[in-house]
């Protein structure tokens, strides 16, 4: 329990943290310092348990069926680390509260920072190596996120981004490693890995997990030739890097190739890979520090150079190695975090990061410079402080390495050279910066912090003295926990001492300390931003480079693969659709069976004749004459209906009628705005042969598309029908829907949800069409009226000229509420009973209409649980009936009587739908279970009342407000420019 | 009746699939509609022809389900029908609005060269 406090506070803290005002800095403060002390504490009583179990676990099923589950584990070494990243974290929460400026919007920053904290402490308590991936790239993001902090910087964005480019990559590689590993362990449970170390070094997939494990934990950790992200990763605030890149995630790179040591190392090829990597990382990271002009900068190489050092321990197959690497990487986390502190606290007070313009400031900032000192001392390896211990350790380990001669000596030799180096830009780090004579035209007058500021650092800075001096009462339990937790019965004996005689390496640190002094001697006076010798070496550079031929590749390989044209695409995947539907048939699996068949009738024949025909020829005529094609449509469309109804699918036959009326009622309004056809085409003039062929190439994959779906259709026909589940919905319509239209009752009952969520497409749908067509710009030459309209009189005195038009905004509400008659060119007409002109019988008739289509409609709505209808059907028949009184009467006559609210319907009917499901819910049930009622009330009766006729007239009311909402506003596009008063301004919203 | 039926759905499945492929909105737009009404002649064939057994139960038979056609693909349908209307109705807009914006009715917003 206390494991998944340790996860999940800092994330609930990090929402808790999103949500506070911007000002509240130190509320901020207090919650994320409350949690990480809670974790912290949480974290450090685990330790006795731990001293006694060895191992604490945690599951909790996430997804039996898959066999996973979320897995916390904690052994020493991931107690040590979770120490770790807590109390630092803790640590730097108290300096980030001074060290940010009340202008920051602070609750992103601590939202983010205690989101790290969450993801890496589930890096390093994941139990399960998928588990351990995914916390792995959630570090990856939320340190995306804070370099990216300022991100009004373009150097933060770009630093942001390259980190999590590098580090994504590096984080996928590692999935396909841990990928390999789960398939040859069988499982992803840490235990069972760790268990299973013969089995994997044995495989012959063995090389290819190391390299992919090893891409992840290099790039994670800022290892040649992945270094170059880190340096650029300094744009973040200061906390940041002390927090995220020196003492914590840049760790999980060895924090994961310690844990998985066991299980990969030994053999040439981790010596080379990891130790290679290493021990290149640890020269030129620390050749590079000595050159940096920022003071961050030089943290980033040493930080990079460091964990060069780990790497190279990590390489070294040896147990003792491994001791001194998780050593190291807490005495790192220390120091690093500190000077990272003291960078921040100069920076803070003077103004400026650079090394070239401070000087001397020991006399204006005693305090700050003494714990810098301590701190760069402890890097340096200075004896009686923590980096001493682990470096001796590390010079050791090169001496007594197990390797072949040149390498015995070229180890030492190197690990000298790196050990000058560090010795070397620490020295310049603290003498430039703190020594010499006082700066001048320094942005601020220097001086020291607030105490709470310099709290944070004082304290780490005391812990490197307490663990150089009594390295065996401090560190050594925890430390002794940690390794046995890593290797079990092969841990080795070890003594944490400061003195362990004359020895090599101490003679090596002592020729460390005075190399590194004659080595920093010619660069005392050195002003210049230039670098020798690895100057050329510019991982930036190359980054871009890979990146943009990345996306030149990509863009040249898509050019062939995809094509922006929408007839290619089509074609392509009715090629393929069409290609992979004819395998069957090659093969000779498709046959067509023996299952008795209706006779035939020669009226159906007749039927599809004509249907086919009117498709034939829609499809032969939609070029040039769009009427007569979309009157062929609906011939087709009225012969499916006819087809519906013949075979037993009453509701069917009614929708497809509505919708069909529906639709032809559309297009016909979009009619208007589509472009006149070409010249060249109506004088007959030739095409080019081009589109000849074209076209018999598309009409024969016409043919074979139809061909197949035809022989696909009679297979099926003439096979006996299969038992699915249909016999349940009829054997259940009656006693569970209580309905006797089975469809019905599967629409609003037993597939309510489907419904549901269709009819909520529908809303969309009717609303995006209204927002589209707010925005829409008629072409030019459709703005002119139409001839038919000019050559009535009525109608022309009524509309105004179509030069009024143009250049007019596109109008604003198509809504129902009636136009002001004032300003119109006519307003007699509209106040007449009928519209004048040829359409007044019509519009006596369909006035007429209007009532007893709402009748109609209810009583489709009111039947269709028990006989054809429903909802949809019912809505479609009302929502005619309106369409009709503008086909007939005109947009603004009907409008001044009728009130519709389109708009209304649809959310009364979204409501009314929601609220059916809702009874269901407060009935104890599902979301639309069904509630009935049964009674009687006086004067009408026996009455059956159920939660399904609420649902289906929330149906039955979006559809009528959705369809009316889509074709009135398409119907309003010819009113543009009508509705404007002289100001220009729309009247209508 | 079966060979009918079949011969309709490939007839308008092969006239939408024609109109699909050709370049300009609205033959597209009409080619969604014949073959939006292939398919779901299509899907409403899974559940076999049957002469007069709509499913509408008679009280006086009960729910013997040999004694209607299938339900389910009707249900479906049903839907598919709904959803064709408004995909129809958004298509018509939008290619309205790609009209007024691009001055041509290619379903690329341009014309093709040559």
């Amino acid at each position: 329990m206390a494991l998944l406090l340790i996860i999940f506070l800092p994330f609930v803290g990090s929402l808790g943290a999103a949500f506070l005002p911007a000002n509240a800095r130190n509320a901020e403060a207090w919650l994320a310092g409350i949690v990480a002390l809670a974790v912290t504490v949480l974290v450090a009583l685990q330790y006795p348990q731990l001293a006694v179990d060895g191992v604490l676990r945690l599951s909790i099923p996430w997804s039996p069926t898959l066999g996973l589950d979320f897995q916390l584990r904690m052994d020493g070494f991931a107690w040590l680390f979770a120490m770790l990243v807590a109390l630092i974290g803790l640590l730097v929460v108290i300096y980030a509260r001074y060290y940010m400026s009340p202008a920051d919007p602070v609750p992103r920053f601590f939202s983010f920072f205690l989101a790290f904290m969450g993801t890496m402490l589930g890096v390093v308590l994941s139990g399960n190596l998928l588990q351990l991936a995914m916390f792995w790239e959630l570090t990856s993001l939320a340190s995306f996120m804070l370099i990216a902090y300022w991100h009004h910087r373009s150097d933060a964005r770009a630093g942001a981004r390259m980190a999590l480019i590098v580090t994504g990559t590096g984080g996928l590689a590692l999935l396909s490693g841990v990928l390999l590993i789960g398939h040859i362990v069988g499982s992803y449970d840490l235990d069972a890995v760790l268990a299973a170390h013969e089995a994997i070094k044995a495989h012959p997939w063995y090389p290819a997990i190391v390299a992919l494990v090893a891409l992840g934990a290099l790039t994670k950790s800022a290892q040649f030739p992945f270094h170059f992200w880190l340096p650029h990763a300094m744009a973040a605030p200061t906390p940041v890097s002390a927090y995220l890149h020196s003492a914590t995630m840049v760790k999980a790179g060895v924090f994961l190739l310690a844990r998985l040591w066991p299980v990969l190392a030994g053999g040439d090829l981790w010596f080379w890979l990891i130790g290679g990597a290493g021990l290149l990382t640890l020269l030129i990271g620390g050749y590079l520090a000595l050159f940096q002009s920022d003071l961050k900068g030089v943290l980033a190489y040493s930080t990079i150079s460091h964990l060069g050092l780990i790497t190279l321990l990590l390489g070294m197959n040896s147990e003792l190695a491994l001791v001194a690497a998780v050593f190291h990487m807490v005495n790192h986390a220390t120091f690093k975090a500190s000077l990272f502190m003291a960078a921040g606290i100069v920076d803070h007070e003077t103004g400026t990061r650079d090394i070239n313009r401070l000087s001397g400031l020991f006399r204006a900032m005693p305090i700050t410079a003494t714990l810098a000192l301590v701190a760069a001392a402890a890097m340096a390896g200075v004896p009686l402080l923590n980096g001493f211990l682990s470096k001796e350790m590390f010079f050791a380990e090169t001496v007594f390495v197990d390797r072949p001669d040149w390498q015995r000596l070229l180890l030492p030799v190197a690990a000298t050279l790196a050990g000058m180096l560090s010795v070397a830009y620490s020295l310049r780090f603290v003498h430039r910066v703190f020594f010499g004579p006082p700066a001048a035209g320094l942005p601020h007058q220097p001086h020291d912090p607030v105490r709470w500021m310099l709290l944070p650092s004082a304290l780490l800075v005391a812990a490197c003295l307490l663990v150089g001096i009594f390295p065996g009462a401090t560190v050594g339990p925890y430390l002794r926990t940690a390794t046995d937790a890593l290797l079990g019965p092969a841990a080795p004996e070890y003594s944490l001492a400061v003195w362990h005689g004359l020895n090599l390496p101490l003679y090596m640190s002592v020729t460390a300390l005075f190399g590194g002094f004659m080595l920093y001697l010619p660069c005392i006076g050195r002003r210049s931003e230039r670098i020798p010798l690895l100057g050329g070496i510019d991982g930036k550079k190359a980054f871009y480079e890979l990146l943009v031929m990345v996306m030149n590749r990509s863009g040249w390989l898509l050019g062939y693969l995809t094509s922006a044209r929408l007839q290619t695409q089509i074609l392509v995947i009715l090629l393929v659709a069409v290609g992979g539907s004819a395998l069957p048939f090659v093969d000779g699996l498709l046959q067509f069976g023996n299952a008795p068949m209706t006779a035939p009738d020669p009226a159906f024949a007749l039927l599809w004749m004509v249907g086919a025909l009117c498709a034939v020829a829609a499809a032969w005529q939609a070029k040039l004459h769009r009427l007569a094609a979309l009157i062929l449509a609906g011939g087709a469309g009225l012969a499916t209906s006819l087809t519906f109804v013949w075979f037993s699918a009453p509701d069917l036959a009614l929708t497809q009628l509505a919708v069909e009326v529906v639709t032809a009622i559309l297009i016909l309004l979009g009619l208007r705005w589509l472009p006149p056809r070409h010249e060249r085409f109506r004088d007959g003039l030739p095409e080019a042969p081009r589109a000849h062929l074209r076209r018999l190439r598309d009409a024969l994959l016409a043919l074979a598309g139809g061909g197949g779906l035809a022989a696909l259709t009679y297979a099926i026909l003439s096979r006996p029908a299969v038992d699915g589940i249909a016999p349940f919905f009829v054997a259940e319509a009656l006693p569970q829907g209580g309905g006797l239209n089975v469809v019905n009752v599967i629409l609003v009952d037993f597939r309510g949800f489907d419904t549901f969520g269709e009819i909520t497409v529908l809303a969309i749908v009717a609303l995006s069409v209204y927002a589209l067509l707010r925005r829409f710009r008629p072409a030019p030459e459709s703005l002119a009226r139409p001839a038919q309209q000019q050559r009535d009189p009525g109608l022309a005195a009524l509309l105004p000229a179509s030069g009024q038009e143009t250049g007019s905004k596109p109008q604003e509400t198509p809504s129902a509420r009636p136009p002001e008659a004032k300003g119109l060119s006519a307003p007699a007409d509209l106040g007449a009973d009928l519209p004048t002109g040829y359409l007044m019988l019509p519009a006596v008739l369909v006035r007429l209409l209007l009532p007893m289509a709402l009748l109609i409609s209810l009583f489709f709505l009111l039947r269709g649980h028990n006989a054809p209808g429903g909802g949809f059907v019912g809505g479609l028949v009302f929502a005619t009936a309106i369409i009709l009184q503008y086909i007939v009467g005109g947009t603004q006559w009907v409008e001044s009587r009728l009130r519709i609210h389109p708009l209304t319907l649809i959310a009364c009917g979204l409501l009314a739908a929601a609220g059916a499901g809702l009874f269901g819910v407060l009935g104890g049930g599902a979301f639309l279970t069904a509630e009935a009622w049964h009674g009687s009330l006086p004067l009408l009766g026996d009455i059956h009342l159920s939660t399904v006729l609420l649902f289906d007239i929330g149906v039955y009311l979006l559809v009528i407000g959705a369809t009316v909402l889509m074709l009135v506003a398409i119907a309003h596009q010819s009113l543009r420019g009508l509705h404007r008063d002289p100001g220009g301004n729309a009247r209508w919203n | 009746m079966e060979l009918i039926f079949a011969l309709a759905v490939g007839v308008m499945a092969g006239s939408g699939i024609y109109l699909i492929l050709r370049p300009r909105t609205f033959q597209v737009i009409i080619g969604l509609s014949l073959l939006a009404y292939a398919v779901n002649l299509f899907i409403f064939a899974t559940g076999r022809l049957r002469l007069d057994a709509p499913p509408v139960i008679n009280p006086t038979l009960g729910g013997n389900p040999a004694l209607y056609t299938d339900p389910l693909p009707q249900a479906l349908v049903l839907t598919a029908i709904v959803i064709g209307f408004a995909t129809t109705a958004l298509f018509l807009v939008v290619l309205l609005a790609a009209r007024g914006l691009s001055g041509t009715d290619h379903v690329d917003g341009q014309e093709a060269e040559g």
